[in-house]
C-alpha cells in the first residue's frame, strides 16, 4: 500500500490540501472529503461522463482521474459555477429549455458545455455534438441539450 | 394566466443544474454499513455449499441468508414465486443468495469475491424455443407464466376471402434501461421503529407492500421515501422492491443503517431488461389492399420469475394488431419462463415488441400486393366507431390518416422515397425512408385502474400555499412540473404558490405507480379534481368568490384554517362513464383512450461497414392536450433516441444465461453524435377524462422508431430484415444471405 499523499490544488476557487491514496479517484475525494455530491458516478469506467469536472478548464472524467494528478491544478465542479447566487448562463439555459430531465447527467453535461463555450463561443451544431460525445444522457435524446447550449451561447454573446 | 400549454421552468430544474438535487448515493448516516450481494454463478442448479475464503475478517461482517427472513421469502408482486434470497435452488445466473455488509466499502467488495458458491448444475432453458419445447419444465406445469387468446370474427373465413396471404416471423432482443443513476437504497430497520428506506425508485407503494410482507410488519411500520431519481424507464418499477428488501434485511440484522448502491456492471447484469420477443404473423389481404385476416402469435421471454410478465404480455397482445381495423383477428400471446434474470418493465411494456413485428410485417404485405407502405396502411386505419380486436368500440375521435398526412408532408416522404429508389445499386452509401403507424393505450390495461383505485390529495395552508400529495414520482419526465401546472390552473393561482410533497409513504396517499403513461392522464386528473375540491370548499364556506386574487385566496385559506382546521381535498379514481373491461372474457375497453402516432425515419446505410445512421426523424402524434410543450417534446425525443438504440445498437450479449457485455463500453446506447434531428409535431384532440384534456405520452415514442428505421433500411438495401437490434454484423449477414439468394435462387 502506498502512503497517503498531500495534494495542493484549488477547488471551485478555494486553495486546499487534499489527502489520500495517490490512486484515489478524484470522484471519491470530491464526494466524500469535500461533500461535493453534484459530481455523480454513472459507470466508473469513463464512459458516461456523469462524473465530469473541469481540471484547468479541461473536461475530465473524475472516476478515471487519480488524486495524485490533481497536484497544482484548478478544479471546477458543478457547485463552482454559480456566482453570488446567480446561475451560469449554461445552467439558466438548461432550466429554461429542457436540457435537464432526470438530472443525473446534468452536472457533467453543463460542465462539458461550459468547456465548449470557453473555447468556441459560437459553436456549430457539429461542435456541440462532438463536445458532448463523451457525456451520455438517456432521457432527452440530446435535442434539448443542444438547444440549451445554443441559447446559452446567444445569451453569453449579449443582445444582438 | 393559465400555465397549461406553456413551458414553465422545470420545478426542480435549479436543484438539478447546480448539483444540489439529492440522490440516494448523496445520503450518509452515522455508523452506516455498505451492503453487497453474493449471486449465483450459474443459470440453474442446486446450491451444495458456500465457501468463505481465507484472509477476510468474517466475524466483522453482517451476513444475511434466506434463513434470516422474518416474514415470507417471496417478493410480493403478481405471483409469489421469486425469493428474496435463493434457498437451496437457483433459477438464474446473478440470482441473490447472500447479503454482506461492513463499514468498509472496499473490504465488502473484496469479501464478496472471496465467497464461492458451489452449485450442482441443472440443465438450463435459455431461449423462447427451448422453453416452448418443454424438454425441461422450469416453471409451473408448462413453463408458461401467462397466455392470452384474442378472437374476433372468423380468421379461417378471412383467409379464404384473401387474394394474398403473407407470413413472417420477427424477433426483438433484450434491452437494458440504462438509466444513468444505478439502482440504490439506504435502509434503517429495527423491531421497534420498523423499516425506513430511501431510494431511487418509481413506485413507493410497490416497495412498501413488498417490505410489509418481507418483515411481517403493519403498514405504518414501513416507510418508503423516494429520493431524486436519475432515470427509470421501467427499470425502477419493480426491481427497487428487491434492493430495498436486501438493504433492509442487512439493516435489520446489523442494527445499523445500510446503503446498497449497485455498480454499473451489477446493475446491468442482475436487474430487469426489456423482454425479448418472437412474433409470427399470417395476414390475409385483398388485391386492393383490405385486410381480411390477421393471425398473430406473440411470445415473450419472461426470464426465471413471473415479475410483471403477465401485464407486459397483456399490453403487447392488445397492441399486436396495431392501429388497424380488420374483421377477423386471432392473437395468441404467451409469456414463457427461461433461466435468465427476470425481464421486466421497460417503457412501452410489451407494445414496442409486438408493434415492431406488425409494422415491419405491414411493409412486407404492402410490397406483396404492390401498394406503397403509406397507402396500404391508410386503407386499413381504425376509425372512430370501429371495433378493435378485443372488442373495444372506438368512441373517441380518431384520425390516424391525418397524422400520416402530416408525417408524409413533414418528411417529404414521397419525393425522398423516389429519390432513394433511384440511387444506383452499386453505390456504397444507400439511403432509405421508412414509416410506422401505431398507438399506445394510456393508463393500466383493462381493469387495472379500477383495482388500483388511486387517491391524490391537495392541501392549502394558512398562508395560501398549495401542496400536492401523490405517490407519483419525478424521474425526469416532469411530474413535478405538470402537476404544478394542473393544480395552479385549477385554482387560478401562480405556479409559484404550488409545492410538491416528496413521495414518502408516511405522508402521501397511494396514487398508484409511476408507470403505464398514467401519471399525467390518470393521476393528473385526480390532482385537478382535488385542487377544484379546495376551491369548492372555500367557495362553499363563503370565503372565496368566483374570481379572486392570490391575496384573496390566502385570506380565505387563513380564515378557513382558523375556523375549521387543516384544508385538504382528496380525489379517488373512478372509471369514466361507459368504460368497461371484462377480465374473464379478456374483452372490452382495454384502455380509456389511446395516443396515436406516425413516425418517419430516414437512414443512410454504408454497404462497406454495414453501419446505419439515422439522418432525419419525424414524429407526429396525437396526445390530447399538451400540458407543457418543452417537456412533452423532451419525452418524445428521449423515447425516439431509446428506440434508435433498441433498433440498431443495443445488443445484450448472452453467454450461458449471463449478460456478457454488462458495461457501457460495449453495450452501446446513442450518443450526441448518433441522434438525428428529431422533429416533433403534436395534434391535440382533448380527451374528456384527462386533466385539461391531456392523455398519456411517456411510452408512446418507444413504439415507432424501430419499425420505421428497419423499414427504411429495408428500402435502402432491399434486404428482408426481421430481427433487431440490426447491428452491423446482423445487417452484413442479412445482406450476404440476399446475395447468396441472388446467386443461387
Amino acid at each position: 500500500m502506498s502512503d497517503p499523499v498531500q495534494v495542493r490544488c484549488r477547488v471551485n476557487g478555494t486553495s486546499m490540501v487534499l489527502s489520500g491514496h495517490p490512486m484515489a479517484r478524484l470522484l471519491d475525494v470530491l464526494r466524500e472529503q469535500l461533500h461535493l455530491t453534484g459530481t455523480r458516478e454513472g459507470c466508473g469506467e469513463g464512459e458516461c461522463g456523469a462524473c465530469a469536472v473541469l481540471v484547468d478548464g479541461r473536461l475530465v472524467n473524475s472516476c478515471l482521474f487519480p488524486l495524485l494528478h490533481a497536484e497544482g491544478t484548478a478544479i471546477t465542479t458543478i457547485e463552482g459555477l454559480e456566482q453570488g447566487g446567480r446561475l451560469h448562463p449554461v445552467q439558466e439555459a438548461f432550466v429554461a429549455h429542457g436540457g435537464a430531465q432526470c438530472g443525473i447527467c446534468t452536472p457533467g453535461m453543463v460542465l462539458a458545455a461550459v468547456a465548449l463555450l470557453a473555447e468556441r463561443p459560437n459553436p456549430t451544431a457539429d461542435d456541440i455534438r462532438v463536445a458532448l460525445a463523451g457525456n451520455l444522457c438517456r432521457c432527452t435524446g440530446y435535442i434539448r441539450i443542444f438547444e440549451s447550449i445554443v441559447r446559452a451561447a446567444q445569451a453569453q454573446a449579449g443582445p444582438a | 394566466m393559465p400555465s397549461i400549454g406553456h413551458s414553465i421552468p422545470r420545478r426542480e430544474g435549479r436543484a438539478k443544474v447546480t448539483g444540489r438535487a439529492r440522490y440516494v448515493d448523496d445520503l450518509a448516516l452515522p455508523g452506516m454499513l455498505f451492503g453487497t450481494t453474493v449471486r449465483s454463478p450459474v443459470p440453474r442448479g442446486r446450491i451444495r455449499r458456500i465457501e468463505y475464503g481465507a484472509g477476510v475478517p468474517w466475524p466483522e461482517f453482517t451476513i444475511v441468508s434466506a434463513r434470516d427472513i422474518p416474514g415470507v421469502n417471496h417478493v410480493a408482486l403478481i405471483t409469489d414465486d421469486q425469493p428474496w434470497l435463493a434457498d437451496g435452488q437457483v433459477n438464474h445466473a446473478e440470482e441473490p443468495i447472500l447479503l454482506l455488509a461492513h463499514p468498509d466499502r472496499e473490504l465488502v467488495e473484496h469479501a464478496r469475491r472471496q465467497i464461492t458458491v458451489h452449485v450442482d448444475p441443472l440443465p438450463p432453458v435459455l431461449t423462447i424455443e427451448d422453453s416452448l419445447a418443454r424438454r425441461e419444465i422450469i416453471w409451473g406445469d408448462d413453463n408458461l407464466f401467462k397466455a392470452f387468446e384474442v378472437k374476433r370474427g372468423d380468421v379461417d373465413a378471412g383467409f379464404a376471402g384473401a387474394d394474398v396471404i403473407v407470413e413472417g416471423e420477427y424477433e426483438t432482443g433484450a434491452q437494458e434501461q440504462l438509466y444513468i443513476e444505478p439502482n440504490g437504497m439506504l435502509a434503517l430497520a429495527d423491531a421497534v421503529e420498523g423499516v425506513t428506506v430511501w431510494g431511487s425508485l418509481q413506485c413507493p407503494y410497490y416497495v412498501h407492500r413488498a417490505l410489509v410482507e418481507l418483515f411481517a410488519l403493519p403498514g405504518d411500520k414501513v416507510r418508503v421515501v423516494q429520493m431524486e431519481t436519475g432515470g427509470g424507464f421501467g427499470g425502477k418499477e419493480e426491481y427497487p422492491s428487491i434492493l430495498a428488501g436486501h438493504a433492509a434485511l442487512l439493516a435489520w440484522k446489523s442494527g445499523r443503517p445500510v446503503k446498497m448502491i449497485y455498480d454499473r456492471a451489477e446493475d446491468m447484469a442482475a436487474t430487469t431488461k426489456r423482454h425479448p420477443s418472437r412474433t409470427r404473423h399470417r395476414t390475409g389481404v385483398t388485391s386492393d389492399g383490405r385486410l381480411t385476416a390477421m393471425d398473430i402469435d406473440y411470445v415473450i421471454d419472461g426470464g426465471a420469475y413471473c415479475t410483471l410478465s403477465p401485464v407486459v404480455l397483456s399490453r403487447g397482445t392488445i397492441h399486436a394488431a396495431g392501429p388497424y381495423s380488420c374483421p377477423n383477428v386471432r392473437i395468441r400471446g404467451r409469456a414463457v419462463a427461461t433461466n435468465v434474470p427476470p425481464h421486466g418493465a421497460f417503457r412501452g411494456f410489451g407494445a414496442p415488441q409486438s408493434l415492431f413485428a406488425l409494422e415491419r410485417h405491414m411493409d412486407r404485405v404492402a410490397a406483396a400486393i404492390g401498394l406503397a407502405p403509406d397507402e396500404f396502411r391508410r386503407r386499413n386505419f381504425i376509425r372512430t366507431g370501429d371495433t378493435s380486436a378485443v372488442g373495444q368500440v372506438m368512441r373517441e375521435s380518431i384520425d390516424v390518416a391525418a397524422l400520416l398526412d402530416r408525417a408524409l408532408d413533414a418528411s417529404d416522404y414521397h419525393a425522398r422515397r423516389a429519390a432513394f429508389a433511384a440511387i444506383p445499386a452499386g453505390a456504397r452509401v444507400r439511403k432509405g425512408i421508412g414509416l410506422a403507424a401505431f398507438m399506445h393505450g394510456a393508463g393500466f390495461t383493462g381493469s387495472g385502474e379500477d383495482h388500483l383505485a388511486s387517491v391524490a390529495a391537495v392541501e392549502a395552508t394558512a398562508d395560501g400555499r398549495v401542496r400536492i400529495l401523490t405517490s407519483n414520482t419525478e424521474i425526469g419526465q416532469g411530474t413535478n412540473t405538470i402537476f404544478t401546472q394542473i393544480a395552479s390552473d385549477a385554482l387560478a393561482l401562480s405556479p409559484d404558490l404550488v409545492e410538491i410533497v416528496q413521495p414518502d409513504t408516511s405522508l402521501v396517499p397511494n396514487s398508484g405507480p409511476t408507470v403505464a403513461s398514467r401519471t399525467c392522464m390518470v393521476v393528473g386528473k385526480l390532482v385537478e379534481s382535488a385542487a377544484l375540491g379546495i376551491r369548492r370548499t372555500l367557495e362553499g364556506a363563503g370565503l372565496l368568490g368566483e374570481s379572486y386574487s392570490a391575496a384573496d385566496f390566502e385570506r380565505a385559506c387563513a380564515e378557513y384554517v382558523r375556523r375549521r382546521g387543516p384544508l385538504r381535498a382528496t380525489a379517488r379514481y373512478h372509471p369514466p362513464e361507459g368504460v368497461r373491461w371484462d377480465d374473464e372474457r379478456y374483452e372490452g375497453d382495454a384502455y380509456g383512450t389511446y395516443a396515436w402516432a406516425v413516425y418517419v425515419a430516414e437512414v443512410s446505410v454504408d454497404t462497406a461497414t454495414f453501419e446505419v445512421h439515422v439522418d432525419d426523424f419525424v414524429a407526429v402524434q396525437e396526445i390530447g392536450k399538451v400540458i407543457h410543450p418543452v417537456l412533452a417534446a423532451g419525452q418524445i425525443e428521449g423515447g425516439v433516441a431509446q428506440g434508435i438504440g433498441w433498433a440498431l445498437s443495443e445488443e445484450v450479449v448472452w453467454r450461458d444465461g449471463r449478460m456478457a457485455n454488462a458495461q457501457m463500453t460495449n453495450y452501446i446506447i446513442p450518443t450526441a453524435l448518433d441522434v438525428p434531428t428529431i422533429r416533433v409535431f403534436f395534434e391535440e384532440r382533448p380527451y374528456a377524462h384527462g386533466p385539461a384534456g391531456a392523455k398519456g405520452i411517456g411510452e408512446l415514442p418507444m413504439d415507432g422508431p424501430a419499425p420505421a428505421i428497419v423499414n427504411a433500411v429495408a428500402q435502402a438495401t432491399g434486404a428482408d430484415l426481421r430481427r433487431i437490434p440490426l447491428t452491423p454484423e446482423r445487417l452484413m449477414e442479412a445482406l450476404d444471405e440476399e446475395r447468396v439468394g441472388v446467386l443461387h435462387p
